[in-house]
């Protein structure tokens, strides 16, 4: 019984936007064209999102994606501009994200200091290295063949979808069946729904905790990659506000904020909810500062549907 | 007055008088009733019957603010000062007074000096930082919050548990004074001396009923102690295991020190055997078993297996089959938003990795399969194991605490409060279950504040007073009384902390 609403959540939320936009906007709604790009569009915040969703069933927050994306985007630019290959280039941008996830994982695990301000801080940082690094303007860069990778009519046209689609549908698949079913995925609900209990069962904290961050940094990092794909620029102001859309995703998909619960495919779907929400705004012509107060009252909704779930266990 | 938790009586129907001008003394066990007779009073817990009458009219606090409007005070064990405010900001907290809509800080001042003054504490100054000032002074402080508001009932609960010497007399004589100035104070307390050297009368409850109430003059130490442990052994527990049955040392802890244990332990566990520790809340049992499974730090000491010496981790005690069962069951010992089965096999996931090339992903259908064979082996009783823990009643929690302990095959068990809060059907089983894993050559140690069970159940019994444990003895040398009179610090114990 208490299950149910878990699943509902997302599936509501998707339902309630999907019909308003249907309702208001039949014509290019049911264009295939519009989903390929609302499908194309999903891949940053769904990617960010599914690392999110390990930190927040731990039981702990990542408010430094946006920044990590930034950075991530930027460092991808930079190596690019330098002269390196695409495929070097990308790996020096996600280890950026790698490193920026482990950085916030010591300081959580080994210092004790709440995720919350220690993910703040480096929202800070991560920002601020990514304007040093891009000497405060956008990074001109070629980005070779990324931008074809999230185009919304992929090339060779039998993919369907871009092709960052499929590998963002196969993270998914790989890092769901790893939340679910492994060993590490127990231990990250485990630690999420009580940490001393955890602890008591043998359960490698720490470990545990270092690795879901730096996790978390590496999903962050690819975003990172795509974005800079999206926007052809390494833009060190990008992705800001992008933590708000991650962290709603995550929990209209039916993560909790205490921790214990949440799934990569509720994920997902909420990330797919934002972004049709975001596609549909844009159609509909609702500027972008309303856009930014639906998705804070989103966040607000989701997190309050939340605690109503759990009134009275808690 | 009666008080139900769930289908277990905390109070079951008890009668309790205070008269202005008296220290009335209530002795009891851990889990006497107590605790939730004094709630009531003070308006923290509504009763399920019964009523209360205060200076002749009906009293019906619905809250502690109630109650302190009222005039009835209590001062708990653990202080509820806030350190970062002044000394005046934490007496008037909740009702300060104010002057065109800002604290009026003379006017609390000067009442704050007049009744620290009362108490005989006029060093502390209004404006001193509550951070600065030790815990007795702390303790004066919420003795002055309830004179502030003109209390006529104060209840101390274990107010020297820690005070030294000096301290201690100083709150005799200001709960002296407060006697003759017509309050009626409600002292709690475990050591009969104190008791002697303040109270007028007392009361001493057991299961949640009162079983005595008189003049000190009229009950003389040995009668309250029996009075205290002295239940009927409603219990039935498992015949004698036969001591020439035990098998080889199986664990054994050698000159462990930790925080805030006193003296450093030692001992051994045979397989096959269960002992037992006794003691008072706050003598450091718990603290001890967790620097044994290394949730608590150690500073120096080893503990060993089956003769091999290892840094003892919950990971590496899991690791060599030494499994814990904590007393904290709902903030520690289980994680209630998951599934049973989830909280079985945790410390123990190795066997339920798929085969060959799953070998990285569990198996979801044998996590199943083990949790639920394990559950019907402690008799756990629910729908499903997929239910989540917090669905389950209190003992069947903890028989999911100790399917956990099954599961991963522990033969060293190291349980802490088995049967708290669980009723005694479930209790039985859970003796039972001791039992048999003791017979098939675990070793256990169990500690607990119910003497009957630890007399009943265990081969060997240890007491622990004030951080230190004493020597093991076989269960046949022990009575309730010895138990208790050994677990009660005595005069030089208490001389012994303060220096």
């Amino acid at each position: 019984m208490k299950r149910l609403p878990a699943v509902l959540g997302p599936m509501i939320g998707f339902l309630l936007v999907f019909g308003w936009f249907a309702f208001r906007n039949p014509d290019s709604f049911f264009a295939a064209g519009f989903w390929l790009t609302v499908a194309a569009h999903t891949v940053i915040v769904a990617l960010a999102a599914i690392g999110m969703t390990f930190v927040i069933v731990s039981g702990g927050i990542d408010l430094s994606v946006g920044s990590v994306v930034a950075l991530s985007a930027v460092t991808t630019a930079v190596m690019r501009q330098q002269g390196f290959d695409v495929l070097p280039a990308c790996g020096v941008g996600l280890l950026a994200g790698v490193l920026l996830g482990l950085l916030n994982g010591v300081l959580v695990v080994r210092f004790g200091i709440g995720p919350f301000l220690v993910t703040l801080g480096t929202m800070g940082i991560a920002r601020g290295l990514a304007k040093w690094l891009a000497k405060n303007r956008e990074v001109q860069a070629d980005a070779g063949w990324l931008p074809e990778w999230i185009q919304s009519r992929p090339d060779p046209e039998w993919l369907v979808v871009a092709p960052a689609v499929w590998l963002m549908l196969l993270l998914a698949l790989v890092l769901g069946i790893t939340l679910a079913r492994t060993p590490f995925g127990v231990h990250t609900y485990a630690i999420g729904s009580n940490e001393a209990n955890a602890r008591l069962c043998g359960v490698p904290v720490g470990r545990v905790k270092l690795k879901i961050y730096a996790l978390a940094g590496l999903m962050a990092g690819l975003a990172g990659i795509f974005y800079f794909a999206r926007v052809r620029s390494g833009s060190p102001t990008g992705g800001i506000g992008l933590e708000l859309k991650v962290i709603a995703a995550v929990v209209i998909g039916g993560g909790s904020l205490a921790g214990g619960e949440g799934t990569v495919l509720g994920a997902l779907l909420g990330a797919l909810c934002m972004t049709l929400l975001e596609d549909g705004c844009t159609i509909e012509g609702i500027p972008t500062y309303m856009q930014e107060i639906l998705v804070g009252a989103i966040i607000i909704f989701a997190v309050g549907l939340d605690r109503w779930r759990h009134r009275g266990a808690r | 007055m009666e008080l139900r938790y769930g289908p277990v009586h905390a109070l079951a129907g008890v009668d309790f008088d205070l008269l202005a001008g008296e220290v009335h003394a209530l002795l009891g066990e851990n889990g006497a009733g107590k605790s939730s007779l004094m709630q009531v009073l003070v308006g923290a817990r509504r009763p399920d019957a019964g009523t209360m009458q205060l200076a002749g009219s009906v009293y019906r606090p619905a809250s502690t603010a109630a109650a302190l409007d009222a005039g009835v005070a209590m001062v708990f064990q653990e202080l509820t000062v806030l350190p970062h405010l002044t000394v005046a900001e934490n007496l008037w907290l909740g009702r300060e007074c104010t002057r065109r809509g800002l604290v009026d800080r003379r006017a609390r001042c000067d009442d704050a000096e007049r009744v620290l003054a009362r108490l005989g504490r006029e060093d502390l100054s209004p404006d001193c930082r509550v951070a600065e000032l030790p815990p007795a002074a702390r303790q004066m402080l919420e003795i002055a919050r309830a004179l502030l508001a003109d209390a006529k009932v104060l209840v101390l609960d274990e107010p020297t548990s820690s005070l030294g010497v000096a301290d201690v007399e100083h709150l005799f004589t200001v709960v002296d004074q407060l006697r003759t100035e017509g309050l009626g104070v409600i002292y709690i307390s475990h050591a009969l001396e104190e008791v002697r050297a303040l109270c007028d009368r007392c009361t001493v409850m057991r299961d949640g009923r009162r079983v005595a109430t008189g003049t000190l003059a009229e009950l003389d130490d040995r009668e309250l102690v029996r009075h205290m442990a002295g239940r009927p052994l409603d219990e039935v527990f498992p015949p004698r295991r036969d001591p020439s049955a035990r098998g080889p040392i199986r664990f054994a802890a050698r000159e462990v020190r930790a925080e805030p244990l006193a003296a450093p332990v030692s001992f051994e566990l045979a397989g096959g055997e269960i002992a037992g520790i006794a003691g008072l809340a706050g003598a450091g049992r718990t603290e001890l078993m967790q620097a044994l499974f290394g949730t608590r730090r150690r500073q120096s000491g080893s503990i060993a297996v089956d003769d091999r010496e290892f840094v003892a981790t919950p990971h590496a005690c899991w690791d060599r089959g030494v499994g814990a069962l904590v007393e904290d069951r709902k903030h520690e010992g289980l994680a209630i938003e998951l599934p049973i089965a989830t909280n079985i096999v945790l410390p123990h996931l190795g066997p339920h990795r798929g085969k060959g090339a799953a070998g990285a992903l569990l198996d979801s259908r044998s996590i199943r399969a083990a949790a639920t064979a394990t559950g019907e082996r402690v008799n756990l009783r629910c729908h499903s194991v997929t239910q989540n823990a917090g669905e389950l009643s209190g003992g069947n929690q903890q028989k999911v605490a100790i399917a956990r302990l099954l599961h991963a095959g522990c033969n060293v068990l190291l349980l802490d409060e088995p049967t708290r809060g669980i009723d005694v059907g479930s209790r039985q089983e859970i003796y039972t279950l001791l039992d048999r894993a003791a017979r098939d050559g675990a070793a256990i140690l169990v500690v607990s504040s119910h003497l009957p069970e630890l007399l009943g159940l265990c081969d060997r019994i240890a007491v622990m007073c004030q951080g230190r444990l004493g020597e093991f003895r076989a269960a046949s040398d022990w009575t309730q009384e010895a138990l208790l009179a050994a677990a009660m610090p005595g005069p030089a114990a208490t001389a012994g902390l303060s220096s």
